[in-house]
């Protein structure tokens, strides 16, 4: 896992430093080139290929404690079918103890069963209890693990064991992918989103996420455009191409198409793919339908258009 | 009952105004549920002004403190153009104010000083750093620099006999540098007060920036002296018989205190009223490779 | 074919409100100036946009004893109506900004995206900036009752138009003076709009003159015993032509001319921004500005690192229609320019550097010069020191922080300046040691109608913007 860079990941101190001797990011700079990329006007044919794609990027989220088999239930058959003419999403995301039911209503679907795990969206439990969530989710038939990092250890500058988390839960994943969440409204500073991306890259992260959606701030344009930089660095040191996901905030298609702009961008058209990118949302998808009847009818739409689920 | 604006059309009855305070970007009546009658020069009545308690002072306070951050973090040039936008609603409603400022008492004519002044005032926002800033050559290898920065929130007695050419002249330094105010307007000519509250609210300043308070000053006064969140005081509407207690009780809290030199409106300002709710930060840097 | 093709999204030509002729602005009325009526060209299309009527000097001698008429009154009205004049032109160019950003985009080809959210902006915060001080101007520090010099006689440059013109007009109606201004040969569209607007604020006559016409008009106004200030941006080697002229005749002087900025990048910089501030600092404006980064002096230990992931973030630059909303690279203002630029980076060839591209599609008509970077470049270089004012940027390496000092001031200009690290007192000792008027550190062209800006050295003198500013135009 570490082979790659290898002795980075030897010891808390080699961590640390590695972690630190990353170029700094300028927060103006990151923000001022973030606003410059969102300028870009995206119309007509471009549009509409960049609302399908963001449609086919979107993990369908429900995370609430008052979810039910049949808000489940309804979520999937949305996913599956947003509406006559969308394309399905790319999965959909729930709590480990509705796996089951999601995997039901999806058979047979291109569309994924992505699960939280290790006691989302805190964090704040044994290792031992973590894992245990991470087995439940697998046992059930998630594809996908969204796991998230311990944001106190990593604040205490305890490198080592944020790590050790990340190797051992993908571990637990088996054949499942998984996704870190590092949270970074609580990591706060973009040189700590840096410095957390590459530390969950080096212990193995498939995609690295953004937010748990709880917690604002969550995904911002310098805070994406920091990810997309560290996919992209990363790759091009071990030829490894890493995913990321925006989740929490974004509710228009306007913010998706720039994200979208932002990965073609700063990333490379590599990531342009749901198997690198991807949305966590609720409220988007509805946005995107409504963009794509504008842009096929012409007319501004309602919501009395779209479902609700 | 006088309307204080006549009718247009002899005979046509007028919708008549009611005076609230304006808090927070919001005009609530005092929630003591009282009011007081205003009368004009002449002696007719005008209308009834909300008369404000302690609890509303707390309230503007509080809608000043949670306002005053983001007031300050504001560039100086949107500042700038906010309170020249205010100058503009002000100007366009030129002979709304010359009207109510004659029910009051005061010359017509303070009302286009008034504009001017804000205009003034407008200017200084990009400007007042420039002024009162430095760079200072210390005697080492040092970067040391010396800035403005807004002291926070400030509470402001209103002339009591200027009804509109003093309060602008009061309250535009303060917000100007990035303060945010509560202010207690002249107690027998509070209407171009509210008036004013009005073209504040429409001019994208915003909410919770100037908040403005009408009823008895020496009722109001003490709440704002002693308040300690309360960063400054600007004791211009206090009578000289009240100023030694508020000074004794903005010691509370060490407030800036600013008791005026003189009150003639119609003067140059100078930049004393800038000076006074600042503070100034200064920075030191080693120089070196 | 890539992935995601933006499809084109053209700002509306229509929104400029071009007219077929423009006058010139003298004495308060627009009139046909004296001279030929030329063209002025679109450069991304070559086609023509409207007829200018030039000025002849008989009308330069017009403008000026306008302006001179007028100065008493302008001067002697209260600094508080000399600002409401200014606040007016600010809000009209506000308002009209939209037509104003595609207007100078056609004129001058520069992207819409610049002229919309650089160009016109600033002008407006130009005017609004101004304006306050022109009715304190006894606490800006020129002592109690500082006094105007008189008529300014103004000439301005191609790159920012409008933006040149604010400069120059803002302070001087400020301050009390009274101005003749002449906008470049082949820009003068956006500057007799201005003129427009102006007249529409109701400012006197004469206050304002603004003549369009080319290398004559300006001399006649450098030599007209009638003006008392003149204020010059352009090349340094007009400027010193100024100079020379002005010499002896008691006119006073402000020159803001060339330059061969350097961008000065350390290990501990931080990268990805630091290449922002690179891109920006060179091919914004497509190299046309006289401040550009064009000389980037890189750490040896990360030059490699960075020129890779420099060229790899070119690949994303979109050159093309200047009024195309994602454009990012715009044409090249006139064909003398291009030869220019062409000449130049041949040179740089021919001198053993190693010269690169982006690729890029060149369309058929215009003038246009692909995004060019040269490694392997030596000091002694004609592109290192040289100014080329084009998309062209000159990688240099050094190895310690004196000899990058040395490298960045080793140039008769002395304009600007970059410094990239993330070492506090780093940036503060190059602050110190560097001989340019602007420092950007860990930034890179950043303008405010607040910040003084103007050179050292053969980069000019006198400074526009800020307190300073008002200096230019003040009798002290």
């Amino acid at each position: 896992m570490t082979a790659v860079l290898p002795d980075v990941a030897r010891d808390n101190a080699s961590l640390r430093r590695f972690l630190s001797g990353l170029p700094g990011v300028d927060q103006v700079g990151a923000e001022a080139r973030a606003a410059g990329l969102f300028t870009r006007s995206i119309k007509t044919t471009a549009k509409a290929w960049a609302i399908d794609t963001a449609i086919r990027m979107v993990d369908l989220t429900t995370l609430e404690g008052a979810d039910t088999p049949g808000k489940v239930r309804s979520l999937c058959a949305k996913a599956i079918h947003p509406d006559a003419t969308a394309p399905p999403v790319a999965a959909v995301c729930v709590y480990p103890d509705l796996v089951a039911t999601a995997v039901d209503a999806l058979r047979g679907s291109v569309v994924a069963v992505a699960s939280v795990a290790t006691a989302f969206p805190s964090g704040r439990a044994s290792l031992e209890a973590k894992l245990q969530d991470v087995r439940d989710a697998v046992a059930a038939g998630a594809d996908e693990i969204d796991m998230v990092i311990d944001r106190g250890a990593f604040l205490a500058g305890q490198y080592m064991q944020v790590f050790e988390e990340i190797v051992a839960t993908k571990q637990t994943c088996g054949p499942a992918h998984l996704k870190v969440i590092l949270e970074t409204g609580e990591l706060a500073t973009l040189d700590n989103t840096r410095r957390a991306s590459w530390l969950a890259l080096l212990a193995g992260a498939d995609f690295i996420k953004t937010s748990t959606g709880k917690v604002t701030p969550a995904a911002t344009p310098p805070v994406a455009l920091t990810m997309l930089q560290a996919v992209r660095d990363f790759a091009a040191a071990t030829g490894d191409a890493r995913g990321v996901k925006l989740a929490g905030g974004i509710r228009s298609s306007k913010d998706a198409v720039r994200y979208l702009v932002m990965v073609n961008e700063v990333a490379g058209e590599r990531w342009l793919d749901p198997g690198l990118f991807r949305f966590g949302a609720s409220s988007l998808l509805n946005d995107l339908l409504l963009q794509r009847h504008k842009l096929a009818t012409g007319a501004y739409d309602g919501a009395d258009y779209v479902t609700v689920d | 009952m006088s309307d204080a604006v006549p009718a247009v059309n002899g005979g046509r009855l007028r919708v008549r105004k009611t005076y609230k305070l304006y808090i927070g970007g919001a005009f609530p009546r005092s929630e003591s549920g009282r009011s007081y009658p205003v009368r004009g020069a002449d002696g007719t009545l005008l209308a009834h002004a909300a008369q404000a308690s302690r609890k509303d002072v707390r309230d503007a306070v509080v809608a000043a403190r949670k306002t005053q951050p983001g007031w300050a973090k504001a560039t100086a040039y949107n500042r700038g153009q906010v309170l020249y936008r205010v100058a503009e609603m002000l100007d366009g409603r030129r002979e709304q104010f010359a009207a109510e400022v004659a029910a009051a008492g005061d010359e017509p004519s303070t009302v286009d000083t008034a504009i001017d002044r804000w205009v003034w005032y407008a200017g200084w926002a990009d400007k007042y750093a420039q002024v009162a800033g430095a760079s200072n050559p210390v005697a080492g290898p040092y970067f040391n620099f010396s800035l403005p920065e807004p002291t926070g929130v400030v509470g402001v007695l209103a002339p009591q006999e200027s009804s509109l050419l003093g309060l602008v002249s009061v309250i535009a330094p303060v917000i100007v540098t990035g303060n945010t105010t509560v202010v207690v307007a002249a107690e027998e000519r509070p209407l171009p007060a509210i008036s004013l509250a009005e073209v504040l609210a429409t001019s994208d300043l915003p909410g919770g920036v100037v908040n403005l308070l009408t009823g008895r000053t020496a009722e109001l006064a003490p709440w704002l002296a002693s308040h300690r969140d309360v960063n400054a005081i600007d004791l211009t509407g206090a009578s000289a018989a009240a100023r030694p207690e508020l000074q004794r009780a903005a010691a509370e809290n060490v407030k800036r205190v600013y008791v005026p030199r003189h009150t003639d409106w119609a003067a140059d300002p100078g930049t004393s009223r800038l000076a006074a709710f600042v503070e100034t930060k200064t920075v030191w840097h080693p120089i070196g490779v | 074919m890539a992935k995601f093709e933006y499809a084109p999204a053209p700002e509306s030509r229509d929104i400029a409100r071009l007219r077929a002729s423009y006058g010139i602005f003298v004495d308060g009325e627009f009139r046909d100036g004296a001279g030929e009526a030329i063209k002025t060209i679109n450069p991304a299309n070559e086609e023509p946009l409207a007829e200018v009527a030039d000025a002849a000097p008989s009308d330069v001698d017009d403008a000026v004893r306008a302006a001179r008429r007028a100065l008493p009154a302008w001067s002697g009205r209260p600094g508080g109506d000399r600002a409401k004049y200014l606040y007016r032109i600010a809000r009209a160019i506000q308002e009209r900004s939209r037509e104003l950003a595609v207007l100078e985009s056609l004129d001058n080809g520069k992207p819409i995206k610049e002229s919309r959210d650089v160009d016109i902006p600033l002008a407006a915060a130009h005017f609004f900036y101004y304006a306050g001080w022109a009715d304190k101007l006894e606490y800006a520090g020129f002592g109690p009752s500082p006094r105007p010099i008189g008529v300014a006689g103004q000439v301005i440059p191609w790159n920012f138009p409008l933006l040149m013109a604010a400069w120059k007009i803002a302070p001087a109606l400020a301050t009390g003076n009274t101005v003749v201004l002449k906008p470049a040969e082949t820009t003068p569209l956006t500057a007799l709009t201005l003129a427009e607007i102006i007249a529409e604020a109701d400012v006197p006559a004469g206050v304002v003159n603004i003549l369009a016409g080319g290398p004559s008009i300006g001399e006649a106004i450098v030599r007209h015993e009638g003006i008392d200030k003149i204020a010059f941006t352009g090349s340094t080697e007009v400027g010193k032509i100024i100079q020379r002229t002005t010499a002896g005749t008691g006119k006073r002087l402000s020159l803001e001319l060339g330059g061969k900025a350097a961008n000065i990048i350390f290990e501990d910089a931080p990268l990805d921004q630091a290449i922002e501030g690179i891109v920006n600092g060179i091919f914004f404006n497509q190299g046309h500005v006289c401040c550009a980064g064009s000389r980037l002096l890189v750490q040896e230990s990360v030059a490699d690192e960075l020129i890779a992931a420099l060229q790899q973030r070119l690949t994303t630059l979109r050159l093309g229609d200047p009024l195309d909303k994602n454009t990012d690279i715009g044409a090249i203002n006139s064909a003398a320019q291009l030869a220019r630029i062409r000449e130049l980076t041949e040179s740089g060839e021919a001198e053993g550097a190693e010269r690169w591209s982006p690729p890029c599609e060149i369309p058929e008509r215009g003038y246009w010069f692909a995004p060019t970077v040269f490694t392997h470049v030596s000091q002694a270089n004609r592109i290192a020191r040289e100014e080329i004012f084009g998309p062209v940027l000159s990688v240099l390496t050094f190895r310690t922080p004196a000899e990058a000092i040395d490298k960045a001031n080793n140039t008769p200009y002395g304009l600007s300046a970059g410094i990239w690290t993330e070492k506090g007192s780093r940036i503060l000792w190059f602050a110190n040691q560097l001989r340019a008027g602007v420092i950007w550190a860990n930034t890179f062209n950043r303008f405010d109608p607040g910040s003084p800006f103007g050179g050292y050295k053969e980069s000019g003198f006198g400074r526009e913007g800020g307190r300073h500013g008002l200096g230019a135009y003040l009798d002290v």
